[in-house]
């Protein structure tokens, strides 16, 4: 008896300690990437890696100013046409035919876009626009990037849209609200805060993403000249400085990593912030 | 449109319980706003209504009692047609508003003609002026911000909550208790100036000064519209209403003056239910 009673004590605390350790590693994880960038590119960051241009290989110095505004311009592109879409297609799954075969096959469609090899969707990209356009250009990274924000938006829209109760949406059509005025003027700005806070996340998800940009936006030394020419973006920028042979352009390389985690933790945070506050607001 | 007890054969009504022949005089009838005809009503198999037929007189109170679970909401979710949304739900019968059938009303035109006040309050998460203001505006009802802001106040003052709420009024509707909610949503629905107003238990969430002030409310309305009540409160229902209707199991028990069923029942569960040996 007392054995059995031991036996399960012991096995209970290495139970609990083994999952305590895992939960460290996990949120320890953040922390030592966070650490190690700050380590090897902290020394990189100055007033000049925002302001100025790259310079020729192997000298020291220059800046991604370049990179950071072509990161900025890609994600517009992006957000401007796959949030549109993305929303509107949301919409329609929640509230106009949740349940009709069609409805069933766009959400499927959508989680398999989803999880599309981004490399995939990159060389479509390169496929239907860079290939016909005969050069690389920051159209087509923006588009690369739309097709992986679409389906990201879709579900998060639609998902937040089906959480606003259905009294709200009796309150409006009771008064005399047609079906698509009730949507437009209460249910959407009912779940304006989370779908906000998804579309943040979504943007600062495809932030980072490399592969679709590699041979669609390609990269630039210099500043683009236009939507159609190629253009530089933080994830390209630390790739091709990663792997090129200069001690210097890897210190680079890791103060761009750092840049860029930061914007992205900065907007996970503000989703955050944007959520609890909306919550707050609905329930004081 | 004639409503002699003869051309109702087929209702679930008896002749002689009806208001007319309790009352006895004949010319003094009010005319019938809102007449529904062997309602049955299905939530996919299930059936929660049966052969339902009753008359709503012009600018008189009809109380619906009955107890929980009985369909009484659901029944005056027919009468503006808000049931249409709920998926899988059939209604069978005919419901005629000043003698014209209801599904041949364009349904947002029945719907600001006949408003709804729902059972639990649904502010919309707007300020407390934006969600009166609501149907006003995506009617197209008030001329000008100077009519639109008048028809709020006077709104809210009808809803007896306009004293409570004049200096907040761009404040969100979710600052305000549950009882001033349900107040907001009367003075929502009453700023479109229904012809018919659907109360699904609207005092349950209030004290007994605001019940008041909403019972008040409803005799001042009376002149302008025709008042459909739920409620569970008995005392209530013989102080307001004009006409009782007894609901049990989904079936219209019996329905008359409320003076004859609250004295001289005709059913012994309509009884039962009043003196409260259940429910
Ligand atoms: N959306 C729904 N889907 C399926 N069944 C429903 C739905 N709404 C109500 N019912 C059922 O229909 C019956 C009548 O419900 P209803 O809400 O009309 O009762 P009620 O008389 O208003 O009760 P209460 O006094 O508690 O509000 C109940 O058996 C209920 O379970
Ligand atoms: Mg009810």
């Amino acid at each position: 008896m007392n054995a059995r009673l031991l036996r399960r004590k012991v096995i209970n605390a290495v139970m609990l300690a083994l999952t305590g350790l895992c939960t460290a590693v996990t949120t320890s994880t953040l922390f030592v990437i966070l650490g190690y960038l700050v380590w090897n590119g902290a020394s990189a960051i100055d007033w000049d890696f925002f302001t100025k241009l790259p310079l020729s290989p192997g000298e020291t110095g220059g800046g991604m100013a370049n990179a950071i505004v072509g990161s900025f311009q890609i994600l517009l592109l992006a957000a401007a046409v796959g949030i549109p879409v993305g929303v509107a297609a949301g919409i329609y799954l929640a509230e106009f035919n949740p349940n009709s075969v069609f409805s069933f096959l766009v959400r499927y469609t959508a989680d398999l876009l989803n999880g599309v090899p981004s490399i995939v969707v990159g060389i479509f990209a390169w496929g239907v626009v860079v290939v016909p356009m005969k050069h690389f250009s920051a159209l087509s990274g923006g588009l690369a990037l739309a097709l992986m924000l679409i389906p990201i938006t879709v579900r998060t829209t639609e998902q937040f849209l089906k959480d606003v109760p259905v009294s709200m949406r009796e309150g409006a059509l009771a008064l005399g609200a047609s079906k698509w005025r009730a949507v437009a003027t209460v249910v959407v700005p009912a779940a304006r805060t989370g779908i906000l806070t998804g579309l943040i996340l979504g943007v600062a998800r495809i932030a980072g993403e490399t592969a679709p940009l590699l041979f669609t936006a390609l990269n630039n030394q210099f500043w683009a000249k236009g939507w159609s020419a190629p253009i530089a973006s933080l994830p390209v920028m630390i790739y091709t400085h990663a792997i090129s042979p200069y001690e210097d352009w890897h210190r680079q390389a890791w103060a761009a990593g750092l840049v860029l985690l930061a914007l992205v933790l900065l907007a996970n945070i503000a989703a955050r912030l944007i959520l609890s506050r909306g919550a707050n607001a609905q329930r004081s | 449109m004639s409503s002699t007890p003869e051309s109702r054969v087929k209702t679930a009504i008896p002749a002689q319980i009806l208001p007319q022949a309790s009352d006895g005089v004949q010319t003094d009838l009010p005319a019938v706003k809102l007449k529904a005809t062997g309602i049955n009503f299905f939530y996919g198999a299930f059936q929660a209504l049966f052969d339902v037929s009753i008359e709503f007189f012009e600018n008189r109170i009809t109380a619906l009692i009955g107890p929980s679970g009985c369909g009484k909401s659901t029944f005056i979710r027919n009468l503006n047609r808000i049931n249409e949304t709920i998926r899988g739900a059939r209604c069978e019968g005919e419901i005629l508003l000043d003698g014209e059938n209801i599904l041949g009303i364009d349904v947002t035109q029945l719907r600001r003609r006949v408003g709804m006040v729902f059972q639990r309050p649904n502010p919309f998460p707007k300020s407390i002026f934006d969600n009166v203001a609501y149907g006003v505006k995506i009617n197209g009802l008030a001329r000008g911000k100077r009519a639109l802001e008048e028809t709020v106040e006077k709104s809210l003052r009808r809803a007896a909550l306009w004293d409570e709420v004049k200096d907040q009024l761009h404040k969100s509707a979710y600052a305000l208790s549950g009882g001033q909610q349900q107040r907001l949503c009367i003075a929502r629905a009453l700023a479109v100036d229904p012809q018919v107003l659907l109360l699904d238990e609207p005092c349950s969430a209030l004290d007994p000064i605001a019940t008041g002030k909403i019972e008040d409310l409803l005799f001042t309305l009376k002149d302008q519209c025709t008042i459909v009540i739920v409620t569970h409160n008995m005392q209530q229902a013989g102080r307001v209403s004009d006409y009782t209707g007894f609901f049990l199991l989904g079936r219209l028990i019996e329905f008359n003056k409320t003076g004859v069923i609250f004295r001289t029942p005709a059913q012994k569960e309509t009884e039962d239910y009043i003196t409260g040996r259940f429910g």
